[in-house]
């Protein structure tokens, strides 16, 4: 055979799509290690998400309002239906539940920092409150979880609101772990737990079983805090219609709704990227479900998973939430997986932007660890300025597209205001495909 | 010396009333009656004072107490003095499930028995059942003591951390992690005082009594145990 014909038989290696660079790496690490991967942060595959839907910005048969001069309103009041003191927030963006233990003592200070020169809420996690958080945070949401980790009355008292976790984005039906190194004698001693040992956050509270169970203990913690204090219910999505009914039925003040792409601080691979819904589609079930009992506005409704910008504020709230949540995005503000730490990142055998390790304790950050030298690293100050100003960010993004929808208040917004690039995106935020009037599912079609 | 009557008087206003309560006052002694299966009565107290229910109680009684003695005249609903930090509640009938959940300090006395959870993720509470409890008790138990005068449900102990288990009657099954540990002077000791504790020092033997506790083998994850979980 000539070379000629040798070159002409030949093929390019072609690499299977299915199994993708990725994925054998992953059967490589599993066969290797014997245990599945697990690592913080949220999925990394794309799916529909608010990039694929548009504003439908003002033109002739809507007027829009002038930039930097007409007002357009961002407060939001949570928690009102039952308790005496609901929160009353400046903006509609609300940091999101991550724990000490997770976080360092320092990271909680600077979100509870940057939270309160934006006027909102930050909120706790597995491992309870810590003094610095709560010293910091203007208001303080006090997390209530199936681990009872940290828990005590006292803090429950201190909360500005009470939201208890019945499920997470990332991980709905599953619990926990915080992988033994990350156990500081700080950490063990909040948690109760023996320092080293790997920490399991248990997936279903210890004390109810079910929504009825659940109306009761929502009374309890409201008789032991007289009424005075908002109850929140955070769920997972994955069956949103459904569980926001049963969260209101249980007598929840707010609700929090947690999409697939939000992240987590540590769990299995497998059920980041395979279990939930992304937010885009949990967002109108959950809405028509409040609609269908006459509580939309009544009890609010916080989205989260991930939130990036205030394109991402503006389409959420136009589909009929209160207000957002933001965890991922906070941590990066923070300065997490910042370039400046490269050097270090690559260390790790990662790279700036993509260490989700946040398990083993030794992020160069010095935001998901609890190493001293390590911590010490993060100013909460100067975090928690760059954390207020990314807020401050999102807030006039958002309100810049309202008024550009002819909108006087960021809660003016409405899914009349959206069009989708792709029908998954209009099937799943029941507006339609952008130039047509055709929503795909809905009825008439 | 306070009385209530929930006949009356709405277990809101109860609670409203004993949350007013200083670690000073001089109304130390409460009584209640007519508790009629309502739910969170005496709930959140945070003061060294004896409240005295004269009734069964539904769930959640005497939930997250600090520094108080309760005593329940009756039976109690699901998770009786869940999540206590200290202080101590009697239960003079049976306990639904979850009784003394999550617990943290202080005493949780049953005269009969309790049922499914009971001791569920306990992190620090001594509870005390003179009867039988029911499954799952004492699941991912942190912390703190759980004495059985009767018998013991399956998978007793299940994911155990530090909690020290006594049971004197047979146990259905123990949970992951959870096996049968010798009895040791200290540990004799400890049984001793809990049960004195409890008002039984003296008519029970504590040689009749097997413990149980973490083989701590779940202590970090090893792909090798994953069958135990």
């Amino acid at each position: 055979m000539t070379e000629h014909q040798r070159n002409w038989l030949a093929t390019e290696p072609r690499k299977s799509a299915t199994f993708d660079d990725a994925t054998l790496s992953e059967i490589r690490r599993a066969a290797a290690t014997g245990i599945y991967d697990i690592r913080g942060g949220g999925s990394k595959r794309r799916m529909p998400n608010f990039d694929d839907l548009l504003l439908l910005g003002a033109s002739m048969s809507r007027y829009p309002l002038e930039g930097y001069r007409e007002k357009c309103g961002t407060e939001v009041v949570i928690g009102s239906r039952f308790a005496s003191k609901p929160l009353k927030l400046a903006i509609p963006i609300t940091i999101s539940g991550m724990s000490f233990g997770s976080l360092s003592a320092n990271a909680k200070e600077a979100l509870g920092r940057g939270a309160s020169l934006a006027g909102t809420s930050t909120t706790t996690g597995d491992g309870g409150m810590t003094p610095e958080e709560r010293g910091q945070s203007k208001y303080l949401v006090y997390q209530y979880l199936p681990s009872r980790y940290g828990m005590n009355p006292d803090d429950l008292r201190r909360a500005d609101a009470i939201e208890i976790v019945i499920g997470q984005g990332a991980k709905p039906g599953g619990g926990g772990m915080l992988l033994g190194q990350k156990i500081s004698d700080r950490v063990a001693q909040m948690r109760q737990l023996p320092k080293g040992i790997d920490q399991r956050s248990a997936c279903r509270h210890p004390d109810w079983t079910g929504a009825d169970d659940l109306e009761v203990k929502i009374n309890e913690l409201r008789e032991i805090t007289d009424w005075e204090t908002p109850i929140y219910l955070k769920i997972g999505a994955s069956r949103p219609y459904f569980d926001v009914q049963l969260a209101v039925k249980s007598g929840a003040d707010a609700i929090v709704l947690d999409g697939m792409q939000g992240g987590t601080a540590a769990t299995q691979e497998v059920f980041i990227e395979h279990v939930g819904i992304p937010l885009l589609s949990a967002i109108r079930p959950a809405v028509q479900a409040l609609q269908d009992l006459g509580m939309h506005r009544k009890v609010q409704l916080i989205v989260s998973g991930g939130i990036r910008n205030g394109g991402d504020v503006a389409k959420a709230l136009a589909l009929g939430a209160d207000a957002v949540g933001i965890g991922t995005a906070a941590l990066v503000a923070l300065g997490d997986n910042d370039p400046r730490w490269e050097a270090e990142y690559n260390k790790l055998g990662t790279t700036a932007g993509c260490y989700d390790d946040w398990h083993e304790g030794k992020d160069p950050a010095g935001i998901t660890t609890q190493t001293p030298e390590l911590m010490q690293r993060l100013d909460p100050v100067a975090a928690g300025r760059r954390l207020a100003n990314y807020l401050k960010v999102l807030t006039l993004e958002a309100q810049t597209l309202a008024r550009a929808c002819g909108k006087n208040h960021v809660h003016n917004l409405e899914p009349e205001d959206l069009v989708a690039l792709t029908m998954e995106a209009a099937a799943m935020a029941r507006v339609p495909l952008a130039g047509t009037n055709w929503i795909p599912g809905a009825p008439g079609f | 010396m306070p009385h209530v009557d929930l006949a009356e008087t709405s277990v809101r206003d109860l609670n409203l009333a004993l949350h007013k309560l200083g670690a000073d006052t001089n109304e130390t002694l409460w009584s209640i009656a007519n508790p009629g299966g309502e739910h969170s009565i005496a709930v959140g107290i945070n003061a060294p004072i004896t409240v005295n229910i004269a009734g069964n109680v539904g769930y959640f009684c005497g939930g997250m107490n600090k520094y108080a003695n309760i005593v329940i005249d009756g039976s109690a609903g699901q998770g009786v003095g869940e999540n206590m930090m200290s202080g101590r509640i009697h239960v003079k009938g049976d306990a639904s499930q979850s009784a003394g959940a999550t617990g943290r300090g202080g005493l949780l006395l049953v005269e009969g028995n309790a049922s499914a959870r009971c001791g569920i993720s306990m992190k620090g509470i001594d509870i005390v059942v003179k009867g039988d409890i029911g499954h799952l008790s004492a699941f991912m138990g942190q912390n703190g003591r759980l004495v059985v005068f009767g018998e013991a449900g399956e998978a007793l102990g299940d994911s155990i951390y530090e909690a020290h288990i006594y049971v004197r009657g047979p146990v259905a099954s123990l949970g992951a992690d959870c096996i049968e540990k010798e009895m040791r002077d200290e540990h004799r000791a400890e049984l001793g005082e809990l049960l004195k504790a409890a008002g039984e020092g003296h008519k029970v033997d504590v040689a009749e009594f097997r413990r149980y506790g973490s083989a701590r083998k779940l202590y970090n994850f090893n792909i090798d145990n994953a069958g135990a979980y």
